[in-house]
């Protein structure tokens, strides 16, 4: 499993970016978490059983599309900001102090496989 | 939702106020767009888009102890009520939105340090915004022997778990008594150490929690006479080895001798964790010929059913943490003592020597009850549920209570027309000595009128349970003045000794005015 270390994060604009491309260009599946993803989003939504995020997607999309979230291909930005920002079903909002704007880019980045966007 | 100026308080005070706070913390810590303020609404709220629900004016952000000093100065200054937050977690119960609206949020998540783990006497010494997750994780890489006790949302803070007196499953299961000296800045903005933290050089902060003199600590839990911002905890060396044992019983009338011996045990220090009463006939299995049976039929025709299916009436988890030797011992010793009572039967569950690896910790379904922090709990209620809160009456270790809270609470549905949602027959748990607490579940919806049947069936279970001497632990903020008026022995005597401590630590009543039902003179009834 490829895993893109946090420093990758917080490199220079111009070599994040090349870097970032690089990784991103590996398969889906190869790719690891950044840290701030593995904090606050797989614990609910990660592989397993044990997943009340991973439950309630496999529930509401009973197969039509991947339970778990990381292995999503069709998240939009501005849903996934719209969900850590205002909460779905259970899941409650997320204060910018837990999840800052910086941090929400990371994780649309991952999500998204769009690279520009982790600042 | 519109923005709400915090009480009493002109807009250009407010403003002033924000200003300053801007200055105490920098710009970027102090929150008062409306977007950034909805992100403090309690996503649980039973008044969610009513004019009852509780929003906030703003939020202010510190990063250390010196900041909080600042803020409350200012808050004393403008009369500007705080609520404070540690992670913003105690969802179920009120999440981080305050008890008054246009009360400006003190949110501690940034103080998120972990000041000192010791491994060779067992403790850690932390900041508000520490979570669960967070110490194991610390833990985990630096490969100590030591175990935390994670309530079921391992996301919450332990301050603030510890402070609103919250349980867990370990030998360290209840955390405010697991907890070991405290830091606390006063209104005034005065900073208190209490046990042996008061000496100024002192060595035994998180050893000895006592000190010299009178004990306060108990004064800042559930409270709003100061705000904690460093907290000791005990925590539980590794152990060898856990079991899980189950005891069975055939008959309706077995829970009174059941409840007897778990007594002895846990009194004993023999079961040492949480465990908890199933009525096993009440909560499942899932059969239809099971559900016919207990719409007007008698109790024998249940206890023969359970017979049939090879389960008990009343059924009982034994957790046992330590060396495997001793744990087989004890275990030995349960079961001579549930041997009195006729048809008991003994199944031996979970076993784990430690520690385990993480592949292992993946395949069991619920790690909490061994120390590891989880989410799992947030699939109670379907996978479409919205939230929820909590009734959590305090009964006595009986099995007379057992029988008589179940058959009150039920009644209570029964006379309100069976309404769906709550749930009856929850288990009975024993996360604190001496007492069970059953937790009554109660889901949240964005809906109203749902809401608000939720909230006349809370407010009667309050009332019938202390008519028959029973009392919650804690609540959602929704309810804290409805509880708070039942301890009412000798005319309120124990809320008038909180309201004259309020009075005396809090003159301007600017922390967390109400809570628990705790008000300041000047927003007393009467008086506001």
């Amino acid at each position: 499993m490829t895993q893109i270390p946090r420093r990758v994060y917080t490199a220079r604009p111009a070599l994040r970016l090349a870097i970032l491309v690089f990784l991103w260009s590996l398969p889906v599946e190869a790719q690891k978490a950044p840290d701030v993803y593995e904090k606050w989003c797989t614990p609910c939504h990660g592989a397993g059983e044990n997943k009340p995020g991973t439950i309630s997607a496999g529930a509401l999309y009973k197969g039509s599309k991947p339970a778990v979230l990381a292995e999503r291909t069709d998240l939009t930005a501005a849903g996934i900001r719209s969900v850590v920002r205002k909460g779905m079903y259970i899941m409650p909002r997320f204060r910018k102090t837990e999840v800052s704007d910086a941090e929400l880019d990371t994780i649309v980045a991952f999500l998204t496989r769009t690279p520009q966007l982790a600042k | 939702m519109a923005r709400p100026l915090p009480p009493g308080v002109s807009q250009r005070d407010f403003a002033e106020a924000l200003r300053q706070f801007e200055t105490a913390v920098g710009k970027e810590w102090v929150f008062s767009s409306d977007e950034d303020i909805d992100l403090y609404r309690d996503a649980y709220s039973p008044f969610w888009n009513e004019p009852e629900e509780r929003i906030p004016s703003a939020a202010v952000a510190p990063d250390r102890v010196e900041q909080v000093q600042q803020i409350v100065r200012l808050a004393g200054k403008y009369r500007i009520p705080l609520w404070t937050i540690s992670t913003g977690k105690n969802l179920g119960y009120g999440g981080s939105a305050p008890n008054v609206s246009g009360s400006v949020v003190l949110d501690l998540k940034r103080m998120n340090r972990i000041i000192e783990v010791s491994e060779k006497n067992h403790y850690a010494l932390v900041e508000p915004g520490v979570s669960y997750f967070d110490l194991y994780r610390h833990i985990q890489e630096k490969k100590l022997k030591l175990w935390i006790d994670p309530p079921d949302p391992g996301w919450g803070s332990l301050i603030g778990n510890a402070l609103e007196r919250g349980g867990g499953y370990t030998p360290m299961r209840d955390h405010f008594d697991a907890h070991c000296g405290m830091e606390v800045v006063l209104a005034n903005g005065d900073v208190v150490r209490t046990g042996m933290g008061a000496l100024a050089n002192a060595k035994t902060w998180q050893q000895y929690k006592y000190g010299f003199g009178p004990f306060v600590d108990g004064i800042f839990s559930q409270s709003n006479l100061g705000i904690v911002t460093k907290m000791g905890f005990w925590l539980y060396p590794e152990p060898e080895a856990y079991f899980s044992g189950t005891v069975m019983v055939p008959k309706h009338d077995d829970i009174h001798a059941l409840v007897e011996n778990l007594a002895l045990l846990i009194n004993s220090g023999i079961v040492q964790g949480t465990t908890s009463v199933l009525n096993t006939a009440s909560f499942g299995p899932p059969d239809p010929e099971l559900a016919r049976i207990r719409v007007g039929s008698s109790t024998s025709d249940l206890e023969r059913y359970m017979a049939q299916k090879g389960l008990g009436y009343w059924t009982v988890d034994l957790p046992f943490y330590g060396p495997a030797k001793v744990i087989a011992a004890q275990w030995e010793h349960a079961k001579d003592k549930f041997s009195t009572i006729p048809g008991v039967q003994f199944r031996d569950g979970a076993s784990y020597r430690f520690p385990l690896g993480q592949a292992e910790l993946d395949k069991i379904p619920n790690p909490v009850p061994l120390g590891v922090p989880s989410l799992t709990t947030f699939a109670i209620g379907g996978p479409f549920s919205q939230g929820h809160m909590w009734f959590s009456p305090i009964i006595p270790m009986t099995g007379e209570a057992v029988i008589e809270a179940t058959r009150v609470f039920e009644q209570v549905y029964t006379d309100l027309g069976n309404p769906t949602g709550a749930l009856p027959g929850l288990p009975i748990w024993s996360f604190f000595a001496r007492a069970f607490v059953i937790i009554y579940f109660f889901p949240i919806e964005h809906d109203v009128e749902k809401n608000r049947r939720s909230r006349e069936i809370f407010r009667r279970l309050v009332k019938v349970a202390a008519e028959h001497g029973w009392g919650e632990y804690r609540t959602h903020t929704a309810f804290m003045d409805d509880i708070a008026s039942v301890y009412s022995y000798n005319n309120r005597a124990l809320w008038r000794l909180h309201e004259t401590l309020k009075d005396a630590l809090d003159p301007n009543g600017i922390l967390a005015p109400g809570k628990n039902g705790v008000w300041p003179r000047r927003l007393r009834k009467g008086n506001a």
